[in-house]
């Protein structure tokens, strides 16, 4: 039943995954809440974790460790400005599976994969940031 | 090429076609907004799961 794989291939080649699961938690700390296929939100879980973890250690090495995966530098410097803070009370678990059902087309099985930092108001995307931006600096 | 030895009745197709069974799709009641929805799974009608809004039905991504 796969329980020993810790690593889901997820049909690709290693470095085919690794950029996606890559992309793919850029993407989630851009937006804070993504949908996928429930096989990539489980897989993408850890990695989250994982990189929340290193990033809280707030060192020179931990933020190299992190830039290996979060290659974008405006969702590298959010990381740590504005998501990293809201975790300080928190060590593990910093992100959530959901599951919402079967796509129309496949019937592949769909998640939300969000991070459990507030809800920002709902508003769209350009006035977004600026809220956000003004709420951290109260 | 492989054939068939012996002629196959249509009982024992259908015999073993009994066990093809079709089970009923368990579904519970949202706690939001009382339709069915899956249990485990964000309620499809309200987006509503474990008592607050998660992801709005329509909503992309």
């Amino acid at each position: 039943m796969g329980h020993f794989d810790k690593v889901k291939k997820l049909g690709r080649t290693k470095s085919h995954r690794e950029a996606m699961l890559g992309n793919m938690a850029m993407s989630l700390f851009q937006h804070r809440m993504i949908k996928t296929t429930d096989a990539k939100a489980k897989a993408l879980r850890p990695l989250v974790d994982r990189i929340i973890s290193t990033a809280k250690k707030d060192t020179l090495a931990a933020k190299r460790q992190v830039a290996k995966t979060v290659k974008n530098k405006e969702v590298f410097k959010k990381l740590f400005n504005e998501i990293v803070p809201q975790f300080a009370d928190r060590t593990s678990g910093f992100s959530r599976v959901i599951k919402l059902g079967v796509r129309r087309g496949d019937g592949a099985p769909l998640s939300v994969v969000e991070l459990l930092t507030e809800k920002p108001k709902k508003v769209d995307d350009k006035k977004d940031k600026k809220k956000k931006k003004a709420a951290s600096g109260k | 090429m492989a054939l068939p030895k012996r002629r196959h009745s249509r009982a024992r197709g259908r015999k073993r076609r009994t066990n093809w069974k079709i089970t009923t799709v368990n579904v519970v009641e949202c706690a939001h907004c009382h339709q069915a929805r899956l249990p485990h799974h964000i309620c499809p009608q309200c987006g509503y799961y474990d008592g607050r809004e998660v992801f709005a039905p329509g909503q992309e991504s």
